[in-house]
């Protein structure tokens, strides 16, 4: 394992310490792990928090700002913020109007997120919503799983609900949108490599030198399937099939197409995948109305790309196309 | 049978729980990497660490005290799924035991059983989902078994030790149907559940401890 590193027992309390000192407009709770904007809470404006294991980065501190979170909670490393972390956030953002907490559908994130709820509510009062991202094609759902992972659409779903928040709408509304971006958004990942966690010293998993894991989520967990290592134009289909196959995303419907890299791949073969991902949709006669490439949802230093489409109306692009100011996500100020 | 248990032994029984627990720290995440994200043991660690430090730093007066904060240290340290699951498990007992200032094997019994509830609330697993609860259940209904036979607290641990090592070792051909190992569906059979091996560890820290 060569990593940038003191201990690894350390890495999640200096980075909060790097952030903060890298990051004027942001501030950080070191006892809860907090990372929130300097301006919260805003009166009559609904506060939106989540988080999540740490490794993952800029998810979810780097989207904090303006147009986006008001807070974000770093867990451990892959391991979800305790319901502390979520309590203290809430209190932090709620600026009267209540607050959205969006949480990614992992067992701990959805257990840890809802004993938050029910204490913030217990002692503040706080009215507190809760929107779980399950957009991963490769999971089956059903009553015999945890349900299908939260992936990358909780990108997608931050900046687009942050906005709606923005505009002044209640917390009714604001969930309504987010929920309306995880009904409309599908993603599917690859992995090229596994990940290695500090703590744990050497790569999660073994995949040799001319193989893939298909269907990975963002940590290190195994996928649905291991093929041999393909070229892009393969693993772009392998990806954008299922997802297209899973939503009726008709002809004519336009998306927004998210290449994402999971921290180990450069962004040049992200590119060389969007222009897999354009090509298939072309295909199929899907226009792109808004692109997002770049590494936005990690897995630490894991190798591979996640492929997420959301079909959208008019109102989710102008939600989307609204001002944004974050460390990671920043247009139209 | 007027067996006093004292917060002392329970005490015990945490110590040497946390001990098990570091000791198979990289062994639990082993098992937690081929199946989830690798991160089990060493969570279950920091969380028992602090656990242990939190009764150093002011020892509670009563069994119930004793485990509730055990369960209020978990809840607040350790995260992931282990972290509501164990925390709820020591905070179920804890209220069941209430404030009496010594308990006894039945009520050990009904406080054991009223944690695996918890468990069940929050977790939402039952039988053969691939989980703690395979290992938590049968030790539940061992000791219950064993004191209705008439044997005493110590021989009724030993009992339910026994089963939770026998419901772990069962959890290996299972197909993992709650937490982040069901995503993996077919591919998670073959592999020891690791919640259900940090519960087996739990009851074998019980049965040597001197009840």
């Amino acid at each position: 394992m060569k990593k940038l590193i003191n201990d690894p027992d350390d890495v999640v309390v200096e980075a909060l310490h790097g952030i903060e000192a890298a990051q004027p407009d942001l501030r950080v709770d070191h006892q809860h792990k907090i990372i929130y904007r300097g301006d919260t809470p805003k009166q009559g404006k609904v506060g939106i928090i989540s988080g999540g294991g740490s490794g993952h980065e800029p998810l979810h501190g780097g989207f904090v700002g303006l147009g986006m979170l008001d807070a974000a909670c770093a867990g451990e490393m892959f391991t979800s913020p305790v319901p502390e972390q979520m309590q203290a956030a809430t209190k932090l953002v709620d600026g009267g109007a209540g607050v959205l907490h969006v949480v990614k559908n992992y067992t701990g994130d959805v257990m840890n997120f809802e004993m938050a709820a029910e204490l913030a509510a217990a002692e503040t009062g706080a009215r507190v919503v809760s929107v779980v991202t399950d957009d991963d094609v490769a999971v089956q759902d059903s009553t015999w799983t945890a349900g299908r992972r939260g992936v990358g659409v909780t990108v997608l779903l931050e900046k687009i609900a942050g906005a709606a928040a923005e505009q002044g709408r209640d917390l009714d509304q604001v969930a309504e949108v987010a929920g309306k971006v995880n009904a409309n958004g599908r993603s599917m990942g690859v992995a090229l490599t596994s990940c290695t966690v500090p703590a744990a010293g050497k790569p999660t998993f073994e995949l040799g030198e001319g193989e893939m894991e298909v269907g990975v989520g963002i940590h290190g967990e195994p996928g649905r399937e291991r093929l041999p290592l393909a070229p892009a134009s393969d693993i772009a289909a392998m990806l954008v099939e299922p997802i297209l196959a899973d939503l009726p995303f008709t002809k004519g419907d336009p998306v927004i197409a998210f290449v994402n890299g999971l921290g180990g791949t450069p962004l040049i073969e992200l590119y060389v995948m969007f222009n897999e991902v354009n090509k298939i949709l072309g295909g199929h006669g899907v226009p792109i109305a808004r692109s997002l490439v770049g590494s936005y949802i990690t897995s630490l230093d894991m190798a591979g790309a996640s492929i997420t489409l959301l079909k959208v109306d008019d109102e989710l692009l102008s939600l989307w196309d609204a001002p944004v100011n974050t460390s990671a996500l920043r247009w139209g100020i | 049978m007027d067996e006093n248990v004292t917060t002392a032994v329970l005490e015990e029984w945490v110590h040497r729980f946390a001990h098990l627990v570091a000791e198979n720290r990289d062994y639990l995440t082993e098992l937690d990497a081929a199946i989830g994200d690798a991160d089990h043991g060493s969570n279950m660690d920091r969380g028992m660490k602090a656990a242990v430090a939190a009764l150093d730093a002011s020892p509670p007066a009563t069994p119930g005290a004793l485990f509730s904060k055990v369960g209020m240290t978990l809840v607040s340290t350790v995260g992931g799924a282990s972290g509501p699951l164990f925390g709820t498990l020591f905070l179920r007992i804890g209220s069941t035991l209430g404030d009496t200032e010594t308990t006894s094997a039945p009520q050990l019994a009904a406080a054991l059983r009223a944690g695996l509830g918890g468990v069940v609330d929050r977790g939402k697993a039952g039988p053969e989902d691939k989980t703690m609860y395979d290992a938590l259940a049968p030790a539940v209904d061992a000791l219950d078994a064993a004191l209705a036979d008439g044997a005493d607290l110590a021989a009724g641990l030993k009992h339910a030790s026994d089963a939770a090592a026998a419901g772990r070792d069962a959890t290996t051909p299972m197909l993992a149907r709650k937490g982040r190992a069901s995503y993996l569906g077919e591919r998670s059979v073959g592999h020891q559940d690791p919640g259900a091996t940090t519960v087996a560890l739990l009851l074998e820290a019980a049965a040597e401890a001197a009840f």
